[in-house]
């Protein structure tokens, strides 16, 4: 973070957010027909609480402003909220209360709900370019490059078979290489490096930081605290939907380390971040 | 409505028994180190930063719809190739499902209930009935799970979310126009000429087309908030179906009943029943303009525009909210 003296131009600015997911029939109500036409006919809020319909708070109150520049990390324990906010930074989860100022439209890296396994690898690439935004031209003009960054036809031309009779390895390496075929103004990259063989992995390490220098500001969100500390220089950590820390990699990924793995420290309580100094090497 | 009383607002031991992230215990207040001291909508606004997911402006968004029409038809384009892309037979079923459709009709409609005794070309006239009633069918189906249907689709790319509903409408009438192949060869089989007025099929069709695509973008937008739609959706169909003449001749079976003057106008004014009949003057030589309802083009202009403009309002006027649930 220190690295940018003079005017810092947010890119992204969340303000207060809270993100809730509703699911419909859990079943922790009454799962029986009277109950849910007595769902369809009371109120939406009375139906709510009747416990049809339960509220997932994924996440609360978390504000943060990031700049221009940056390369902000994303940490947190399972089902800590870290995709939900990203989703919500890229525009794709609405927020219950508060709000996200983003510069320019910011781009989630993954086109996998886009593809269809029924069709060749081929179309796919079209496909995914399309839905990702990119013009019917400039997919033409990378399409070589995706199709060879991804090396599917390494093995023989498998790109002229239809995606389902692909590896998963295979699959994941070709919907890396669709998604990281676009620039972004602002990028969001969720646990996309863990795709792959080693040498695509390097290779696709590579591509992500070329991303970022075209990019203005990238978040990753990731379970590698080597890959974060590889790429980012600032990381937030979230805790059951909260912001529990936002501050430079090191010191960041050190209270978590601790909090992730309290027998390193003093062993049995459960440790609170402020408590445990030092203990893990960083 | 019943005897429990729940508050409205206030969180009941249940509500909070459901909130899954209260289960372990509360962290500590999260420090905040870099809060810059302004107001963030000032410093959004000073650095011309706009809110997330927010709704575009009505032309805004007809302009990224637009901008995204490669990527309509090319979904459009994948959904119709992925769907047969296991069968054996691969493409021929895009015209044999229809034409086996058709037989079915025949055999109940024709056959058993013997309802073609006052229809001349009796099987053209049952065909196009079922192809055009298909298409508006199979359209509502489709923009019914458009949305619902592609949570994952929605969830993980930014894009005008209407393109779903009216690629979904496009993909019906690309299986359509395989369908009219199938239907031009049966025309000829039984020996209906093929004339000047067969011309009509475009605009015929272009009219559907705004129909069901309006409907369809209604229906989506419904079908997200109640994917419970979706399963009362072939009753009411089959219902709009029957009134609608695909099987039979409205004017004849109506002819010679005693019926009120607003039950004629309305199953005249049905918009299915007009393009099932625009459809039929167009192809068959025998079907003439006098067995069409008074004023047929412009009732079919008319629902067309309404449903086409209404229903992409009505779409647009939730936009960001699709995603949730």
């Amino acid at each position: 973070m220190a690295d940018t003296y003079g005017e810092r131009v947010p890119t992204v600015i969340v303000d207060d957010v809270d993100i809730v997911y509703r699911v419909n029939g859990t079943g922790a109500g009454r799962g029986t027909a009277t109950a849910a036409l007595g769902r369809i006919l009371g109120g939406r809020r009375k139906a709510e609480a009747r416990a049809g319909v339960r509220k997932v708070h994924a996440v609360r109150k978390v504000s943060f402003t990031a700049y221009k520049g940056e390369a902000i990390g994303l940490i947190g324990t399972n089902g800590s909220g870290k995709s939900t906010l990203l989703k919500a930074v890229a525009g794709l989860l609405p927020t219950e209360n508060g709000r996200i100022f983003t510069h320019g439209q910011p781009s989630l890296l993954g086109v996998n709900a886009a593809l269809m396994n029924d069709l060749t690898g081929e179309r796919n690439v079209h496909l995914g370019g399309l839905a990702m935004g990119m013009s019917r031209d400039e997919v033409r003009e990378r399409y070589d490059d995706i199709v060879g960054f991804s090396g599917i036809n390494e093995k023989g031309d498998f790109i002229t078979l239809p995606m389902r009779t692909y590896s998963s390895g295979m699959a994941a390496r070709l919907r890396f290489s669709i998604a990281a075929a676009k620039d972004h103004d602002v990028l969001l990259i969720d646990e996309a490096l863990a795709t792959g063989d080693r040498s695509f992995q390097k290779r696709s390490e590579t591509r992500i930081r070329e991303l970022r220098k075209e990019a203005g500001t990238v978040f990753l969100v990731s379970h590698n605290n080597k890959s974060i500390r590889d790429t980012c220089d600032r990381v937030l950590w979230l805790e059951r939907g909260e912001l529990r820390m936002d501050g430079p990699t090191d010191q960041v990924l050190k209270e978590y380390e601790a909090f992730t793995n309290p027998n390193a420290g003093k062993a049995g309580t459960t440790q609170r971040p402020k408590q445990t100094k030092a203990a893990v090497p960083a | 409505m019943n005897g429990r009383r729940t508050p409205a607002v206030a969180p009941t031991p249940r509500a909070k028994a459901a909130d899954v992230s209260q289960v372990l215990d509360t962290p500590p207040p999260p420090a905040a180190p870099a809060a810059p001291a302004e107001d963030p909508a000032d410093l959004a606004a000073r650095y011309g930063l706009t809110v997330s997911g927010a709704r575009p402006t009505l032309p805004a968004y007809v302009r990224e719809l637009w901008q995204r029409r490669h990527f309509i038809t090319a979904f459009a384009t994948a959904k119709l190739t992925s769907q047969y892309s296991q069968a054996k037979l691969g493409q021929v079923w895009q015209v044999m499902t229809p034409l086996l459709n058709a037989a079915v009709y025949y055999f109940i409609f024709g056959v058993l209930m013997d309802t073609k005794r006052n229809v001349p070309d009796y099987v053209p006239f049952l065909v196009t009935g079922v192809f055009v009633w298909t298409f508006t069918q199979s359209s509502v189906m489709a923009g019914t799970r458009a949305i619902s249907g592609s949570l994952g689709l929605v969830r993980a790319l930014h894009f005008p979310r209407a393109s779903l509903p009216v690629s979904y409408c496009l993909q019906q009438l690309q299986q359509l126009l395989f369908s009219m192949c199938a239907l031009i060869v049966i025309l000829l089989c039984f020996g209906v000429p093929p004339t000047l007025s067969w011309v009509l099929v475009i605009p015929a069709l272009t009219l559907q087309f705004t129909f069901n695509t309006g409907l369809a973008l209604i229906m989506a937008r419904m079908g997200a908030k109640t994917p419970d739609i979706a399963q009362l959706m072939p009753f009411l169909l089959r219902t709009w179906m029957y009134v609608s003449g695909v099987m039979w001749s409205i004017d004849k079976m109506l002819s010679g009943k005693d019926l009120p003057h607003i039950v004629l106008v309305v199953l005249q004014a049905n918009p299915a029943a007009i393009y099932i009949d625009l459809m039929r003057f167009a192809l068959i030589d025998s079907f003439r303009a006098d067995q069409l309802p008074p004023h047929v083009w412009v009732w079919a202009t008319g629902w067309a525009l309404l449903s086409g403009v209404g229903g992409f309002i009505y779409f647009w006027k939730a936009e960001e909210t699709y995603g949730r649930g």
